[in-house]
């Protein structure tokens, strides 16, 4: 598991990587009340706005920590988006990315390094 | 947050675990561990405790007595306060020359003098223009008082142990009650849609009394956030951001607080600052008012969102002046100004959400229906 400064954590499995917010940063959101997710077969660029979500708080977007295709998306999200704040690191992932390049996966953080980040 | 004035239950908020916001020069909690939604349900469910100390509370005497202040106070104010009964409060408005809005207020008959609770950031220069329009009088701002509300349907089981007789007061009821907390000023009142009481009580007292409330099993410490979602809910206008000194009260649908005797034809009519435009668009109508808006999607439409007419091409007709998830309604709200000609319930306009127009129709306020002890 890799985690980014946007609060992103990325789990890899072959060559595809699952995508969503850390449990610290769905606390920090509060309540979650709408996600709008990006389209299946989209390409993306690292750094687009692609998710956008909206907490009882205010609207946040997540970035594509990755350039790539996405190939899924966590369709549940559309009439629970509360998921995310009940499994953030499970059932409340974001999308499925199969990246173009995944060098920018060893400059993200591990989980030690996320933990230290967020302290 | 050291620049931010704190109040008799500040240190309160922080044991309880709340986290801490500015708000109106106060540090103040903006929600505690229960969370946003989970406070908001728990006070239409149950009962919620908020801390609403930040609001000033002004005493209004006059040699003449209530009468005296209440006829002097409608110099400022378009309210018939002559016409309020003693012991009752009634919901009003400063208004400035060109019908503005420049804050809103809670009156109260209090037998020989006029008591008022204004919002927080409009505080000093509501003092100063009572001071300065009410040189009759004497304004005293109360500054040894903490406020607290109690909102929810189990608020009157929470409060009548301690303020007893509470029960029997009907909405927007005042009384003084004397009690383990000192001396009590309370109204059957708030800004929730809910059943429930704002309590005056003495600085030293507050958060024994606010302790002592929070023990009974239906009560639990609400925030700003859940205030801010209730009072939308319940169709209520936050002042500086539903209203202020650009609209007029007829604009923003508050019309039903200015009653007759003040309007065209009344024994007490105008006389207040801004009458001439404010009883102009009571006879003929205005060309933008506030609305509800319910999306059709789950988007929240937020304060700032244009609204179009059509979802495509033509200018705006109007924008949101505040939008949130409702979680008792389980769906997006805003309300918002539109033009007249666009206002009526039903119609379906489009909200411009992060370049895209989005479906909204015009819909009825409260969106949850108000729970009053009439």
């Amino acid at each position: 598991m890799k985690y980014t400064e946007e609060h992103e954590w990325l789990d890899q499995d072959g060559d595809i990587v699952t995508v969503g917010i850390t449990s610290h940063a769905a606390e920090q959101l509060g309540d979650i009340v709408f996600v709008e997710l990006p389209e299946v077969g989209a390409e993306v660029t690292k750094d687009d706005e692609i998710v956008v979500i909206e907490s009882v708080k205010a609207a946040s977007d997540i970035l594509a920590p990755l350039d790539g295709e996405i190939v899924e998306v966590n369709e549940v999200l559309a009439d629970t988006p509360s998921k995310v704040n009940e499994d953030p690191e499970g059932d409340g992932w974001f999308f499925k990315i199969k990246p173009s390049d995944t060098s920018p996966m060893d400059d993200y953080m591990d989980e030690a390094a996320y933990k230290d980040f967020i302290d | 947050m050291d620049d931010l004035r704190e109040t008799p239950l500040t240190g309160l908020h922080k044991a309880l675990g709340a986290k801490m916001t500015g708000f109106a020069g106060y540090e103040m909690p903006l929600q505690y561990e229960r969370g946003v939604m989970g406070e908001h349900l728990h006070t239409r469910q149950k009962a919620g405790l908020f801390d609403v100390s930040h609001m000033g509370q002004v005493l209004i005497r006059h040699e003449a007595g209530y009468g005296g202040a209440a006829q002097a106070m409608e110099r400022l104010v378009p309210v018939s306060l002559l016409g309020l009964g003693e012991k009752r409060q009634r919901y009003g408005f400063f208004t400035n020359e060109t019908g503005g809005i420049l804050d809103d207020l809670m009156l109260t008959n209090r037998g020989d003098h006029l008591l008022v609770v204004v919002n927080a950031a409009c505080k000093a220069d509501d003092i100063a223009l009572m001071r300065e329009g009410l040189p009759d009088c004497e304004v005293t701002e109360v500054t040894d008082r903490a406020l607290i509300a109690l909102q929810g349907p189990k608020a009157v089981d929470a409060l009548a142990p301690i303020a007893a007789g509470c029960e029997i007061m009907k909405f927007l009821d005042t009384g003084i009650f004397t009690s383990d907390y000192g001396e009590l000023w309370v109204s059957r009142s708030g800004y929730t849609g809910e059943d429930g009481y704002e309590i005056s009580v003495p600085k030293a007292q507050a958060e024994p009394l606010a302790r002592a409330l929070l023990l009974h099993e239906a009560v639990e410490p609400v925030g700003l956030g859940a205030r801010d979602s209730l009072r939308l809910e319940a169709g209520l206008c936050l002042y500086g951001q539903d209203i202020d000194q650009g609209t007029t009260p007829v604009e923003a649908g508050l019309s039903w607080a200015i009653q007759k005797v003040r309007r065209r034809g009344g024994e007490r009519e105008g006389g207040f600052p801004g009458a001439e435009v404010i009883l102009d668009q009571l006879e003929n109508g205005m060309a933008r008012c506030r609305v509800g808006l319910r999306p059709e999607g789950r988007a929240p439409m937020r304060a700032g969102t244009q609204i179009f007419g059509s979802e495509t091409g033509g200018e705006a007709v109007g924008h949101v002046t505040s939008g949130a998830y409702g979680p008792s309604i389980e769906a997006p709200m805003s309300m918002g100004y539109v033009a007249a000609s666009h206002a009526s319930a039903g119609t379906t306009l489009y909200g411009e959400v992060r370049g895209k127009r989005l479906p909204v129709r015009v819909a009825d306020m409260p969106f949850t229906p108000s729970n009053f002890k009439r």
